[in-house]
């Protein structure tokens, strides 16, 4: 990096020095990435029915899982940091899906502008979950609570009203279709990997890269930890939460394309439950709920945990209903730990 | 100081918090160059006062006028903007974050086609500005939290003064201190005022207030009761005029 322009200042030659292990078991993300290491080679025993470790179309699939849920928990992770909760990101995936069939099947639109219009639909509810918030001051925990029971029947009494049935079908009836699906819903290569991998990877970098390199993301951690104090010196605490709540339902409405492109119809109660895998991945990646603190890397892994787990007790050949169990121990490991990696943060300093 | 225009002028400034009335009809003129005394009793409103030429409250009625113009200071970016800086009573840091950051929250240097943030510059200008103020912090990447109270009240009065273009508030800026600490501070508030800042402080202390300030500005419960030219007056009429007993 072009970090010429700065001449060496003081040496910190006063600060203790920590070791790099010791300093590597402080970073919010390890535990996650060891936690998410520690499923795959546990899968790789229990799933010895199939090749789990080594065969690319088994990762294919817990990769799709994964991005499933990877996609939309980065700015829930964000948002998590910016000391805020969005309940409804869950059903905006089942929205913006709707949407998009209703506008490609029944208004008879081409999919590209369609796919803008559900984007922007998206953006325009986030705004409405942040200016609540921050206004109303209250808890955003119940503001996109709230959101998220209004449009979870907005979703199953339109989709009744529309189709006489629970879901919109034929979306691949809209033309663009093809060029659309190719670009967010499509197998990338021979094994089935998805492009929506590339778009969750994508996305996690974008995302960590803001939080740990520009402005905004400096905003955010202070937004989070201490929004008297950041509003005292000048932060943009109102406008910065209202972004992230932008961020979130966008992003769910672009998860709610994808899935749509994908499946090429869309079920009225799509996407409702995910809402708290998203918090978990976030959890997972070591942000505190108290705001102020997190990951996206962290919580990159943590949705490739919840993936392979997912699919890793299918493969294994258990009883798919432990996948809740499963999802609720790992939460609760990933919140002891990371407790404990707090505290050792604070001794280290 | 006839020929000086105020910087800052309060006129009929007044605060009510639902039905609390935390200040009425107070009126104060800050000149460049001069450092006020706000004194009054806990409650007296002095809090309030610095929030509302801060921009973090704004008045129920009254103006707030700088050079001459009335001004709606509607956040405290707002003040920023006119030159004001503040260093609250709970000193406004982001405790997680290093010094270097809170130096620069919500003014952060940026650098390159992609604005990241510049953090070899803020830490190095940083430095440069602890050594200035002689502010005794071991290095600019250190967490607020694991700082002493002196070196907290340090990091946010050097902020304050390195921001400040017209005024700087200071909410109680010594009380957490200890004497060598206190008399720095002190010796920081007397050159910005030669570098023609204006400063209004609150203390509960009176001997600070004589030993550095100008004028003092007496408030009770909410009301402006006086302003006095330091040199004129004595510690007895200010606590008379502090507790309106005679
Ligand atoms: N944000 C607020 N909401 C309601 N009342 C407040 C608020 N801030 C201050 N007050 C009230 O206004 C009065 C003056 O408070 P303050 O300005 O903090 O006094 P001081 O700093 O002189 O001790 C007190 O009665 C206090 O309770
Ligand atoms: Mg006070």
């Amino acid at each position: 990096m072009a970090e010429t322009a700065a001449p060496p200042a003081h040496p910190d030659e006063r600060l203790v020095r920590v070791g790099p292990l010791a300093r590597l078991l402080t970073r919010p993300d390890i535990g996650a990435f060891v936690g998410a290491l520690g499923v795959y080679l546990a899968f790789g025993y229990f799933a010895r029915g199939v090749d789990w470790l080594g065969d690319p179309g088994i990762a294919a699939n817990w990769t799709d899982q994964a991005a499933q849920y990877g996609i939309v928990a980065v700015p829930v992770a964000l948002l998590m940091i910016g000391g805020e909760f969005d309940l409804s990101a869950g059903v905006m995936i089942g929205s913006s899906g709707l949407l998009l069939g209703y506008l490609t099947t029944h208004a008879d639109m081409n999919i590209w502008p369609a796919i803008l219009l559900v984007l922007l639909f998206g953006l325009a509810i986030g705004f409405i979950n942040g200016y609540t918030v921050v206004r109303t001051k209250l808890p955003s925990f119940i503001v996109t609570l709230a959101t998220f029971f209004v449009l979870q029947g907005v979703n199953a009494a339109g989709t009744l009203k529309l189709t006489g049935q629970t879901a919109i079908q034929n979306i691949d009836s809209a033309s663009g279709f093809d060029s659309a699906r190719r670009f967010f819903a499509s197998d990338v290569t021979t094994y089935g990997f998805k492009v929506k991998v590339i778009w969750w990877i994508g996305i996690t970098i974008v995302g960590a890269w803001l939080l740990a390199k520009s402005r905004f993301g400096n905003w955010i951690y202070s937004a989070g930890g201490e929004p008297n104090s950041a509003r005292n010196v000048g932060v943009p605490v109102a406008r910065t939460k209202i972004t992230l709540f932008m961020m979130t339902s966008g992003i769910a409405a672009l998860m709610g394309i994808i899935e749509a492109l994908e499946l090429r119809s869309m079920q009225s109660k799509e996407g409702i439950g995910l809402e708290f895998i998203f918090i978990i991945c976030a959890v997972v990646g070591g942000c505190l709920l108290t705001g102020g603190f997190g990951s996206v890397i962290g919580t990159f892994f943590g949705a490739a945990m919840l993936g392979m787990v997912q699919l890793g007790i299918v493969d294994a050949q258990w009883d798919s209903n432990w996948t809740y169990t499963f999802q609720g121990a790992i939460l609760f490991a990933a919140v002891l730990l990371n407790t404990a990696i707090r505290a050792r943060m604070r001794r280290a300093r | 100081m006839a020929e000086l225009k105020p910087l800052v002028q309060l006129d009929r400034v007044r605060k009510e918090f639902g039905a609390v009335v935390a200040l009425e009809e107070v009126t104060l003129d800050v000149y460049p160059g001069e450092i006020v005394a706000l004194v009054g009793d806990n409650g007296a409103g002095k809090s309030t006062l610095v929030k509302l030429i801060a921009g973090v409250h704004q008045p129920t009625s009254g103006q707030i006028v700088l050079d001459g113009e009335p001004v709606r200071l509607s956040s405290p970016s707002e003040s920023q903007r006119h030159g004001i800086e503040v260093v609250y009573q709970d000193l406004a840091l982001a405790n997680s974050q290093p010094v270097y950051m809170n130096m620069f929250l919500g003014r952060e240097l940026v650098r390159g086609p992609l604005r990241q943030l510049d953090r070899p510059r803020m830490a190095q200008e940083t430095r440069q500005l602890l050594d200035e103020l002689d502010i005794r912090i071991d290095s600019p990447r250190q967490t607020i939290r694991d700082l002493s109270g002196g070196q907290r009240q340090g990091v946010a009065i050097g902020r304050a003064v390195h921001w400040a273009q017209r005024l700087v508030l200071m909410d109680e800026p010594t009380a957490a201190l200890g004497v060598q600490e206190t008399k720095r501070v002190e010796e920081i508030i007397l050159r910005m005022r030669d570098r023609g800042r204006a400063i209004v402080i609150v203390s509960h202390s009176l001997d600070q207030v004589f030993r550095i300030s100008d004028r003092i500005c007496v408030l009770r419960r909410g009301r402006q009761v006086g302003i006095r030219a330091t040199p004129e007056v004595d510690a007895d009429e200010i606590v008379s005029m502090i507790t309106g007993l005679r």
